[in-house]
């Protein structure tokens, strides 16, 4: 059984004139200590689908279908009290801007103490030791000094270590992290997210990592997911999405990286933005900025199919599959 | 330990509010003539050359005796007498002590209201912000004098003079912290809505945290500074409050008066020359609140980041 399965989930906005629906049916899972990177522009739904596997969509949002299953339990389901055990606890999640998450006015120590306590029933000085040790996994230099220091006192880079040792606090199953080195220079990107991924290594934690940066999907997971409006269009091992690629969304997306051109060449596009939740086309969402969109396209939207080890939610690669069905049939 | 009250007293020196203290003389000036007042207030009983409260040691052939440096001044009252004989230093030494209380006790019974009705109504919205906010409003729309002086008219009859005495300086908290608490909690729930939105609510919910911590634990520190300022500036409002209503009579009683009373009671004396008993504890008055201002103003422009002028 996966670790986290989430099925068919289903996440709406109530808002004036209607429901905006976030996300449409997604269904993905999660296997002990496998890093899962979730893909797509913003808009995508990206962080939704984060926040919703916690059950913490904030209103008007609210989950309107399927189920988040963690160990075979139904988050989406749960009261508050039992979530309140498993947030943190079992499901630690990591936010984008280090400068905002932690609480200005706290001390490192205090809100790392704070964090523990609030699931342990332990000593102030035992919570403490385990701050301390976290913070030393973490590679932070002089850590003792850290734990009486304010967030302002620390510099960015060092502010998102110690927000991943808070994840790590209390030896969670699964760390979710929403853009973790977005808001971080490029060199500490880099020396972050190989903390990152190590850390996971090291003790096991599935990480599901929620970036629109291709290359650190590459480099960090062993499967991926690319959303598009709502929905999860491609998904399948990560070496196999980037080096071939299916749906037309996802060569567009990798196309279009800067490295993949031409030195001095102009870079790719895909023509056009995410449609907006209010006006979602019918049929396919991305059809109106997809080069092979067709009447059925336009009309209905498509199912999952396989290829190879992707599954792939398009009309025109199932038409290919087919096509090279029949190919091989005819020749053989 | 040791280390930790030295480091947070280095913290202070070096902070940007120490900072702007130094350079800023009416702040110092304020701070210095407000601390000298409370002292003097606190250690009313052992400065003051006698007890006003103690009946035994008024003398009515005292009555109405000039400040020193006048014609008939007597050297054992330095600021003079009032109509009953008392020494007016120490009759405003402990005027001074009866309105500070009042006026502390009234901003703290309205910082604990508005704070906590601020931070629901903030925080948890909906219904309860519009029930509570609506409350707000509607208290706001009485005037507070009037309704202390509906609530001091009510307790007069139904305690009755003496009784009335003892309990009017609680009294007086109850109805200036009671008419004034919504202040206090618009202003706290106007900075909830804009901290709830930050990351680290979101990082609090994630990490497992229960509402009333999130809103005591996260949320209340990083809305006081203007807690401080408002609360400051209430300080002063309440002891004009008290004040007013004990010119009309409905405050503290003359057997144990406040700066208030004194001016009531020697006001009915002006007309026959004495007006000392009168404008000393005025003068000590807009003194009192005058500074309390201007260390709220000063705190205003150091609390507030937008204010930073460089």
């Amino acid at each position: 059984m996966a670790l986290l399965e989430v099925k068919n989930l289903d996440v709406r906005f109530a808002v004036r004139g209607g429901d905006l629906t976030a996300l449409r049916g997604i269904s993905f899972s999660l296997d002990k200590g496998e890093r899962l990177g979730l893909v797509g522009e913003s808009g995508a739904g990206k962080s939704v689908a984060a926040f919703s596997i916690l059950n913490l969509i904030a209103k008007p949002g609210y989950i309107a279908g399927g189920q988040i299953l963690f160990e075979g339990k139904d988050l989406a389901a749960m009261s508050e009290r039992e979530l309140r055990k498993i947030r943190g606890n079992r499901i630690a999640m990591i936010f984008q801007d280090p400068m905002m998450t932690l609480n200005p006015v706290l001390t490192i120590g205090t809100q790392m103490v704070e964090a523990i306590l609030a699931h342990r029933k332990i000593s102030k000085k035992e919570a403490r030791a385990i701050a301390l040790d976290r913070l030393q996994k973490v590679q932070i230099p002089s850590p003792e000094k850290r734990l009486d220091q304010y967030p302002h006192e620390l510099s960015g880079g060092m502010r998102q270590r110690v927000i991943i040792a808070i994840a790590l606090l209390l030896d969670p199953e699964v760390i979710i992290a929403d853009e973790p080195t977005t808001a971080l220079d490029v060199t500490i990107q880099a020396e972050i997210m190989d903390l990152l991924l190590n850390l996971c290594e090291q003790e096991n934690v599935a990480l599901m990592l929620i970036t629109h940066d291709l290359g650190v999907v590459s480099q960090v997971t062993q499967r991926m997911l690319v959303m598009y409006s709502g929905r999860i269009i491609e998904q399948g091992p990560t070496r196999d999405i980037i080096d071939n690629a299916q749906h037309p969304y996802t060569v567009g997306l990798i196309s279009a990286l800067p490295q993949m051109g031409e030195p001095g060449a102009r870079l790719f596009q895909i023509p056009g933005s995410m449609p907006s939740l209010k006006n979602v086309p019918t049929g396919c969402p991305f059809h109106p900025r997809c080069d092979y969109a067709t009447d059925q396209c336009r009309q209905a939207m498509p199912d999952y199919v396989h290829a190879g080890n992707v599954d792939v939610a398009c009309f025109e690669v199932s038409k290919r599959m087919e096509q090279e069905k029949h190919m091989q049939e005819e020749r053989s | 330990m040791t280390t930790a009250t030295v480091s947070r007293w280095d913290r202070f020196r070096e902070s940007f509010f120490w900072y702007s203290f130094k350079r800023d003389k009416v702040a110092i000036l304020s701070f210095v003539v407000l601390l000298l007042m409370v002292l003097a207030a606190v250690f009313a009983p052992m400065l003051a050359p006698a007890d006003p409260y103690d009946l035994a040691q008024i003398d009515i052939m005292n009555s109405e005796l000039p400040p020193a440096g006048l014609d008939g001044a007597d050297p054992a009252f330095p600021l003079g007498t009032d109509a009953q004989g008392r020494d007016l230093l120490s009759t405003i030494l402990y005027g001074t002590r009866v309105s500070l209380m009042i006026g502390f006790g009234a901003v703290l019974l309205q910082s604990i209201l508005g704070v906590l009705f601020g931070l629901m109504a903030g925080y948890l919205g909906g219904k309860v912000d519009a029930v509570l906010m609506r409350i707000a409003d509607v208290q706001l729309s009485f005037s507070t004098l009037m309704v202390a002086i509906i609530v001091g008219a009510v307790f007069k009859a139904s305690f009755g003079n003496l009784m009335f005495g003892e309990i009017a300086i609680y009294m007086l908290i109850f109805i200036i912290g009671v008419a004034e608490w919504p202040q206090i909690a618009r202003t706290v729930r106007a900075s909830v809505l804009a901290e709830k939105k930050k990351e680290y609510v979101d990082a609090a919910k994630v990490m497992g945290f229960g509402t009333p911590r999130i809103m005591f634990r996260h949320i209340l520190p990083n809305t006081l500074s203007p807690i401080f300022v408002i609360g400051t500036v209430q300080i002063a409002n309440a002891i004009i409050s008290e004040a007013a209503l004990s010119f009309l009579g409905l405050g503290m009683p003359e057997t144990q008066p406040s700066l208030g009373s004194l001016i009531k009671s020697g006001f009915d004396f002006i007309q026959s020359g004495s007006w000392w008993i009168t404008l000393i504890p005025g003068l000590v008055l807009v003194v009192l609140v005058l500074v309390i201002n201007l260390l709220g103003d000063w705190l205003r422009d150091v609390m507030n980041p937008r204010l930073y002028k460089g």
